[in-house]
């Protein structure tokens, strides 16, 4: 058996990385929410952010916490601008078809960064990677400390935004009725680009919250997206709150997984649960409404 | 089926039979076993994708499962690699009737059937990846004996016949279920589940029998594919590539129709080696084209390439007749 | 042949059909009536399947069919039309109607051959080899028919059947529903063109807020104080009768 305290550090360590896992899911389950549409890309574009993170870093010696600043923004747009001229145009509103675009995207992005970047995995060597805190008995990692401070904080900051703005009820009223949000006057294609676009600033976050303490290389996001899909059929689609719980709960099993059926068998705990869920709940287990 | 249905088919499959007579260059060959054991799986994708409307993402859990049974079988117990096949094609079977009648039952359609297709697949793969059994990360090496009776070949025109073959017969299975009351019924659920019902279609049935055809067809892909390059591994047989081809093929060749998997595996890797020539060794580049292609059907030609191919031909025949 | 016993339907708190007894029998047009949400349609749901009932039962030639699952219904010879109608659209007119005929001929050639001659007989002869997405409402309506037709049922449920024809398509569908009597098929309608239901029904049952709360000839029905203030509410039916006497 293992210790208290190397249990207790691996909940630690899962909760944390859970909550990047959350945020991850936060971009995933608002698109659904708003649009309905599984958004297969989203594990390429979280790839393309990630390589964003290093890019900057290695060209212009950008902070990765302070490429949030420009990185949010700009995936905001790419965000807005692949819903707006891609997916909404080529899938002509049907469900299935908005799957397969989705695919296509994440197919040619994923490649292209392949093509740009080859296969090599790249990491940050910034001062503070291996830098820890300490907690009681625990030694924390410094950076995986701030990844979660800062994903708990832009989840609350996006509920605020959609609780208590104008875009923010914009994108409720289009979500719970589009042909009424239309009919008010909301313009629903721009919603639509809008949540696209947020759900990509919420990527940009996360990348440049995982890259002091992870790697990227062109095939990394098919590693989060199951994951991210997971997260967000636990929380219930569509539920920013289900998203956070749901990342803490798969971060904290996929620690203690790990630690017991160790590496190459932990996902598989993730995967399950994610089965489960499907065939006994589909609507989620956070009680959000499908 | 009639004479009418059967005889393109025939045609068709006589006619391919005769490229090795022309072609004897390992590369091309390679390039055409390679892209019929794509079709096959696509053929398997689409009895279920395209004619039942459940599109399944985890196409990988039946391939998988034919590769890993081919390649085990006769490495692990010593069984004859030809009956390892069947086995291997019947397994496959089994595993879509054990994941339709799990999925189906749960009701599950639409992007959450997708996602809980790529699920299994997952799991099949991370545990193909972690038992010892499987051979683990290293994979199974099928040792080289070549003797027919071994199913392995002097001559890479042996396998593309067999490829072929097996390509050939699943069109016909295809051409039969499109005339067949099963077809009949399975091309109600996908437009319309809920009116099916009303005229008495056992919807369960009707989708259980699509994915266990489908799984059964893909699974001899895997198979095959196992048996050709001697060598199988999780990322491989399990891996998310050979789902996306899957989906690919019948969607940019036709989807829901019978030539519409081999059109598109042929046109698909045609293109990606064209483009490769063209573009050098850039990796990903011919997936790159792909994923565009995927794009582009579906915003521009969602009856894919034989769609185009008819649209074109009535709008000449409306011209001659004008 | 067709009775409800009892039936009650509740949607979390909100019951859409309250213990609702109906009878059939073999050989009638019996009517289904009742202002908008009363839970007509509900019913139907029941009787076909599609829904099972909370409390009660529904049988069938005397049989409880009452955990059947719809195609089990449709295989005892229970068919049913959709009041918004649903049509495979991909497919055309004639394989809509194939994949009904198909629910008693196993072989292809035998379903078409059979679907021609249900599509004929409904009116939709020229039309057979479009596309279903290309028919009129009328002609969606007569697919409806016709595909529920094609399984050669006993009982036909028809849920709205003329509901968006204009008069004279109304004028000439009502022919074809008799003609279909005539060969033994019992029909339930539920319908709100009142010409018809007088025209067309021997027996009416009238649901208001998920309750029978009439039965009888269509004359009856249409003086009976309840359902007068079920359509036009409370008290209704008292201003109607001074307003005759005055007049």
């Amino acid at each position: 058996m293992y210790s208290p305290a190397i249990i207790a550090e691996a909940v630690v360590n899962g909760l944390m990385t859970g909550a990047v896992y959350a945020l991850i899911a936060l971009g995933l389950t608002l698109v659904y929410g708003v649009l309905h549409i599984i958004n297969f890309a989203h594990g390429a574009l979280l790839t393309a952010a990630m390589f964003a993170v290093w890019l900057v870093y290695e060209a212009l010696g950008l902070d990765p916490y302070l490429a949030i600043l420009p990185l949010t923004p700009l995936f905001f747009g790419l965000g807005y601008a692949v819903q707006r001229f891609v997916i909404g145009p080529a899938s002509h509103g049907n469900d299935s078809n908005i799957l397969l675009v989705t695919l296509g995207l994440s197919i040619v992005i994923e490649n292209a960064l392949l093509a740009g970047f080859r296969s090599d995995t790249r990491t940050l060597n910034t001062d503070y990677g291996f830098q820890v805190v300490e907690f009681g008995p625990l030694l924390l990692s410094k950076p995986r400390l701030i990844g979660f401070g800062a994903a708990i904080l832009v989840t609350v900051l996006l509920w605020l935004l959609l609780s208590r703005t104008d875009t923010g009820k914009a994108i409720r009223a289009v979500a719970k009725e589009k042909f009424g949000a239309s009919l008010v006057g909301i313009d629903v294609a721009h919603v639509y680009a809008v949540t696209f676009g947020l759900g990509c600033a919420c990527l940009a976050v996360a990348a440049c919250l995982l890259m002091p303490t992870f790697y990227v290389n062109p095939r990394i996001g098919q590693a989060f997206v199951l994951v991210a899909f997971t997260i967000v059929v636990l929380g219930g689609m569509g539920s920013i709150p289900g998203a956070l719980l749901g990342g803490l709960f798969i971060g904290f099993v996929e620690s203690l997984c790990g630690l017991f059926l160790g590496d190459s068998l932990g996902q598989i705990g993730i995967f399950l649960i994610f089965i489960l869920v499907l065939l006994v709940r589909p609507t989620g287990m956070f009680g959000a409404k499908a | 089926m009639t004479f009418r249905d059967i005889a393109p088919i025939v045609v068709l499959i006589a006619l391919l039979a005769l490229v090795p007579a022309f072609i004897s260059a390992n590369t091309v060959l390679n390039f055409l076993v390679f892209t019929l054991i794509i079709a096959l799986a696509a053929q398997g994708w689409n009895i279920l994708g395209g004619f039942g409307g459940q599109f399944s993402f985890g196409h990988a859990a039946f391939f998988g499962t034919g590769a890993y049974a081919a390649a085990l079988l006769q490495v692990r117990l010593g069984i004859n690699p030809w009956i390892a096949f069947a086995i291997g094609t019947v397994a496959g079977a089994a595993v879509g009737w054990v994941i339709g009648y799990l999925s189906f039952r749960s009701g599950l359609r639409g992007s959450y059937f997708a996602l809980v297709t790529l699920a299994f697949a997952e799991v099949l793969r991370i545990l193909a990846n972690a038992a010892t059994f499987t051979g683990g990360a290293a994979g199974v090496l099928i040792k080289l004996d070549v003797r027919p009776g071994n199913f392995q070949f002097e001559s890479r025109g042996a396998f593309f016949w067999i490829a072929l073959a097996l390509v050939g017969a699943v069109l016909l299975l295809t051409g039969w279920i499109e005339r067949s009351r099963f077809g009949a019924q399975l091309v109600a659920v996908r437009e319309n589940e809920a009116a099916a019902k009303a005229l008495g279609v056992d919807t369960l049935r009707v989708k259980l029998g699509a994915i266990t055809i489908s799984g059964a067809v893909t699974a001899a892909a895997g198979g095959l594919y196992a048996q050709y390059f001697l060598y199988v591994d999780a990322n491989i047989a399990y891996g998310t590539w050979i789902s996306v081809e899957a989906i690919l093929a019948p969607i940019v060749g036709g989807l829901g129709t019978v030539f519409g998997p081999l059109v598109g595996a042929v046109a698909l890797h045609g293109l990606g080696e064209i483009t490769k020539l063209a573009a050098g060794s850039v990796p990903g580049i011919d997936l790159m084209v792909f994923g565009g292609l995927l794009i582009a059907a579906v915003a521009f030609a969602p009856a894919g390439i034989l769609g185009l191919l008819r649209r074109s031909a009535r709008s000449r025949g409306a011209a001659r007749n004008a | 042949m067709l009775e409800v016993q009892n039936a009650t339907k509740r949607f979390g708190g909100l019951v859409a059909v309250n213990q609702a007894s109906l009878k059939v029998e073999a050989g009638s047009i019996t009517g289904l009536i009742g202002p908008n949400g009363a839970g007509k349609t509900t019913l139907f749901t029941l009787i076909s399947g599609f829904e099972k009932p909370s409390e009660g039962g529904v049988l069938f030639e005397g049989e409880d069919i009452s955990s059947d699952e719809p195609h089990v219904r449709a295989r005892r010879g229970i068919a049913r039309t959709f009041q918004i109608v649903q049509p495979f659209a991909g497919l055309s007119v004639l394989e809509n109607i194939a994949v009904g005929a198909h629910l008693r001929h196993a072989k292809r050639s035998d379903a078409l051959a059979r679907a021609e001659r249900v599509g004929q007989r409904v009116g939709l002869g020229p039309e057979l080899d479009k596309s279903a997405s290309s028919l009129t409402v009328a002609g969606r309506k007569r697919l409806e028919l016709a595909r529920a037709l094609a399984t050669e049922p006993k009982l036909l449920l028809l849920d709205e059947v003329l509901a968006g024809l204009n008069p004279s398509e109304i004028r000439d569908i009502i022919p074809v529903i008799l003609a279909i009597r005539e060969e033994g098929v019992t029909i339930l309608m539920i319908e709100h063109v009142m010409q018809a239901v007088m025209n067309l029904c021997e027996q009416v049952y009238v649901l208001a807020q998920g309750r029978i709360i009439a039965e009888g000839p269509p004359a009856d029905v249409c003086d009976d104080p309840k359902v007068i203030e079920a359509y036009l509410g409370a008290g209704a039916a008292e201003r109607l009768k001074r307003e005759k006497v005055h007049a």
